[in-house]
């Protein structure tokens, strides 16, 4: 289980406290509204080139040749480079994956001899300035000899490469006795479903801006995100430099969803540009190409057999599905498919267990995470199976969840599989509990007896509801370091990231609830590797777990010295002692201060005669360990109305329940529901990258990839459970940040069958209108 | 090359610019105000939202030359003597942005409403904050932040 340090303090009482649990506004805010923030395209250095990508316009063939004459020759282009100019660069690597023999699959940074999807870099183009380097990628001619193309991964594979086919891998998992318990079923129920290909499309493309400061012999890459020490790394070894040599820096991320801030060809390329050319080089994807060029995620379709008794309580699932990678394994490796295998069974009790995830590639766009990776496509699949299982057996789909669902008694669960290279143990969590107060909040009743009322009068209207499990916290470590300065202001240097989520708010915030300091007081650094020499940044929520339980060590730790040092000042006992609002009091007499934090940092300065012979500053670094993960769960509830004409599904009401154990700023947490929730609704309803017969991107503008505004939001209600607390943390929290997307899909098309009063109805996302019209056209 | 000028938050700039260079390019890139973000380049998202004349505007849709003689405003205009403007400070709030990066353009969106239709009915806010995209924050704390921000700026 969890392990903290030697000196690991205890867990921090139940309950809100002053400031942590409260719903603060947050650090973030100030610069971002005034225009102020530091987002990729803000970087600027001076005698910077810019970079341009020429990028395949067909799905799959052979390079035969690129003629750069003419765009070398255009006045203020300074390089053109093709694969012939970087072929001493090694692909891009992955991190994320035990799976062996996937490196033939790795992405090259610019195409060489084969290109495997529309929008792969084949050469790239640096100039004065970005009007005329784009005007220089037009000009760069590609000669390709088009191959046939793999666009349906559930098809038969074929080659990759010579001895390669395009199933690198397949996933498998598997405990108990699983054909044993099909042969003994009362009943087998089996469903053919298939999620649609979108992806996380944050409202600031991509960016990556590289300088080479040769005066300290360091490369600098700006507008990074998500995991810069990992990046850094890499960056540094297929460059030949020492990481010491190489510092990434972050500063606003316009949104992250899991597909910005992984190593891609673009961040390689600046790097290596500056480091060429001897000047810094900026690059900012357009949205046309970051709809072909960013990581795509979700595409699934899972043959899925559910066995159960006559009660309905399951005895096995077996599930097969056909994973469609894109032309390329990305960093992520066979992260997706895995999770999506590891996590398919959710809150039910399952005594036997099958999944066969084959990983495959096509030419699309390659694809990776993507806000609840793998949960918001088996959420959905095993969510339909649970309604067909109701169904079959005649069953009320809340009764049926009900005699399934693992009790409060039974946690810790462990299921006999792992994800993510940890076994899943559910480590604590009241889901019957929760599911009735989502029930109650909801109005389940009531609304069931709406329903009845508005079908009698014509209205097409359901609901439907679907329950989830999350991960969250992955380890194995996160560090922070608090320093106080002798002015008192707090400095909080984490390995973490920012994706603009408001990591800054909820660490200050469990800082400020430990140290006993103005939260507004405390600067958070994050997503610099010159800061700190190690971290595993923002991704999985992963902060509030790993970085959030690390802060409340340090700022113990802190405070600790803090009250030494004060005690000797005051020739009082150290226990006796402290810390409210930066000043420290007596325990007994909070009121009046006795020393201020400043001084007692001052006084801990290295040139204080208290600390001749000791290391001076009032700072410490402390670092949280964990060897599994914590996992949230909840429920969602929808209302749909359908327009027989059209076939839009309107959703008219929705909750979202989600127990995270503790909410450190529950106003953030509620954000982070709503927010996920339209990501959610995008996928269940409108977002979709489709793809012609020769594998052209259908989807290459925002008039063709529908992202849901205002208009198509309902009014989304929230239940924050704090039920039940992680043991795995002495915060007791649990992720936040990927329970509102991940049972959206499944939700909505119970609610889409409910009101098409056709079970079973809904077998694929996105539920386009098309698809509710044929059955709204055909006589039931 | 054509010589333009404009103001920009009631500064006058005079420029240089090539006819095809766009108007967000321009507030960027040579004004360095760079509040104004781009999100599409191609007039859905609405992260370029500007004033011009009063008016909002999508600045990556327009070219530099366009707002010759005109008057320009952005986020950075917003803040007055040191004072946030009422819908600055109802976005912080209402925690109406998450990431920011939508956050000026829905600003200026909302201003330029809100100056014009101060007593805005509830549809047609929704009409009109349906012309920008966000990401982070599933827009229910936009508009409840925009509300709020109107009910302080009625005179």
């Amino acid at each position: 289980m969890s392990k903290a340090v030697a000196d690991a303090p205890p867990r921090l009482a139940p309950g809100k406290g002053r400031v942590l649990g409260q719903p603060v506004a947050r650090l973030e805010d100030g610069p971002l509204v005034r225009g102020r923030g530091l987002f990729a395209a803000d970087v600027n250095f001076p005698r910077q080139l810019a970079m341009r990508v020429v990028r395949s316009q067909i799905a799959h063939g052979r390079l035969v040749s690129l003629d750069t004459a003419e765009a070398r020759a255009l006045p203020g282009v300074v390089a053109v480079w093709t694969a012939a100019e970087v072929s001493d660069i090694p692909p891009i690597p992955f991190r994320a994956t035990k799976v062996r023999g996937l490196e033939p699959y790795c992405q090259p940074i610019l195409a060489r001899e084969r290109v495997r999807y529309v929008g792969e870099p084949i050469a790239v183009v640096f100039a004065e300035d970005a009007y005329i380097a784009e005007d220089a990628a037009d000009l760069v001619v590609a000669e390709i000899d088009e191959l046939p193309v793999v666009l349906d991964a559930a098809a038969e594979p074929a080659e990759f490469l010579p001895g390669n086919s395009t199933e690198p891998t397949i996933v498998r998992k598997e405990y108990g006795d699983v054909d044993a318990a099909f042969r003994a079923a009362h009943a087998v129920i089996e469903l053919d479903l298939s999620v649609g290909r979108h992806s996380g499309v944050p409202m600031e493309t991509r960016g990556a801006i590289a300088r080479y400061v040769a005066a300290h012999d360091v490369l600098e890459l700006h507008g990074t995100a998500k995991k810069q020490h990992w990046n850094r790394d890499e960056i540094a070894r297929l460059l030949g430099r020492p990481p010491t040599g190489v510092h990434l820096f972050e500063g606003h991320v316009g949104g992250g969803f899991g597909v910005r801030g992984e190593l891609y060809p673009e961040d390689l390329l600046v790097c290596l540009a500056a480091m060429r050319l001897d000047r810094p080089v900026k690059w900012i994807e357009d949205r046309r190409e970051h709809l072909v060029a960013t990581n795509h995620s979700r595409q699934q379709r899972h043959l899925i057999r559910g066995a159960v008794d006559a009660d309905g309580r399951l005895l096995a699932i077996d599930d097969v599905f056909f994973h469609d990678q894109g032309a390329y394994v990305r960093t992520h490796g066979a992260r997706v498919a895995d999770l999506a295998a590891g996590m398919l069974p959710g809150p039910y009790r399952l005594p036997a267990y099958r999944v066969a995830g084959h990983f495959r590639l096509t030419n699309k766009t390659p694809a990776a995470t993507y806000r609840a990776p793998g949960r918001f496509e088996t959420t959905f699949v095993r969510e339909r199976l649970m309604d067909a299982i109701a169904v079959r057996l005649d069953l009320d789909p809340i009764e049926l969840r009900r005699r399934n669902l693992v009790t409060e008694a039974e946690m810790p669960h462990v299921r006999p599989v792992d994800t993510l290279g940890v076994d899943v143990v559910l480590d604590s969590g009241d889901y019957i509990g929760l599911m009735d107060q989502a029930l109650a909040q909801f109005g389940w009743d009531a609304v069931q007896r709406d329903l009845t009322a508005r079908r009698a009068a014509g209205d097409c209207v359901g609901a439907g509801l679907a329950f989830f499990v999350e991960k969250s916290g992955l380890g194995p470590s996160d560090g922070v370091r608090i320093s106080i300065d002798a002015t008192g202001g707090v400095e909080l240097v984490s390995g973490a990231a920012s994706v603009g989520q408001g990591m800054e708010t909820a660490l200050a915030q469990i800082c400020a609830e430990a140290l006993g300091v103005d939260y507004r007081r405390i600067r958070v650094v994050r997503g610099r590797t010159d800061r700190i020499e190690f971290g595993n940044g923002a991704h999985a929520s992963r902060v509030t777990v790993m970085s959030g339980s690390a802060t409340y060590h340090a700022a113990l730790a802190v405070r600790g010295m803090a009250l030494d040092t004060a005690a000797q000042l005051l020739q009082a006992r150290p226990e006796d002692l402290a810390i409210e609002d930066g000043q420290v009091v007596r325990a007994a007499a909070p009121g009046v201060p006795l020393i201020a934090l400043a001084e007692v940092a001052r006084q801990m300065g290295p040139n204080s005669p208290l600390m001749r012979g000791r290391t001076p500053g009032l700072t410490a670094e402390r670092w949280f360990y964990s060897e599994h993960m914590t996992y949230p769960y909840g429920v969602h509830l929808a209302l749909v109305r359908i327009d027989r004409a059209t076939g839009e599904v309107r959703v008219e009401k929705y909750l979202v329940a989600n127990d995270v154990g503790r909410a450190v700023n529950p106003m953030m947490v509620e954000g982070q529901m709503v927010g996920g929730f339209a990501q959610g609704l995008g996928g269940a309803l409108f977002e979709e990258f489709r793809y012609d017969e020769r594998g052209q991107p259908l989807s290459t503008t925002f008039a063709d990839y529908l992202i849901p505004t205002l208009s198509e939001m309902p009014a989304v209600d929230v239940l924050i459970a704090e039920d039940a607390p992680s043991p795995l943390n002495p915060l007791g929290v649990k992720g936040a940040g990927e329970g509102g997307t991940n049972a959206v899909g499944a939700a909505i098309a119970a609610a889409v069958d409910d009101a098409l009063r056709r079970p079973g109805a809904i077998v694929s996302l996105p539920i386009l209108p098309r698809t509710v019209r044929r059955h709204t056209e055909e006589p039931t | 090359m054509h010589d333009i000028a404009f103001t920009l938050n009631g500064r006058p700039w005079s420029l240089r610019v090539e006819p095809r260079r766009t108007l967000v390019d321009a507030i960027r890139d040579d004004c360095g105000a760079t509040g104004t973000h781009i999100g599409c380049e191609h007039g859905v998202c609405g992260a370029c939202t500007i004033l011009l004349d009063g008016e909002p505007v999508r600045s990556c849709l327009m070219f530099a030359v366009q707002a010759d003689g005109r008057a320009l405003r952005t986020v950075e205009g917003l803040e007055k003597d040191g004072a946030l403007h009422p819908l600055q400070r109802a976005f912080i709030d209402h925690h109406a942005l998450q990431c920011g990066f939508c956050t000026p353009g829905f600003l200026m969106l909302a201003v330029g409403v809100l100056e014009r239709t101060p007593n805005i009915s509830d549809e047609a806010l929704t009409d009109v904050l349906s012309s920008n995209l966000c990401r982070c924050t599933g827009y229910q704390n936009i508009v409840r932040a925009v509300r709020a921000a109107a009910e302080e700026m009625a005179p």
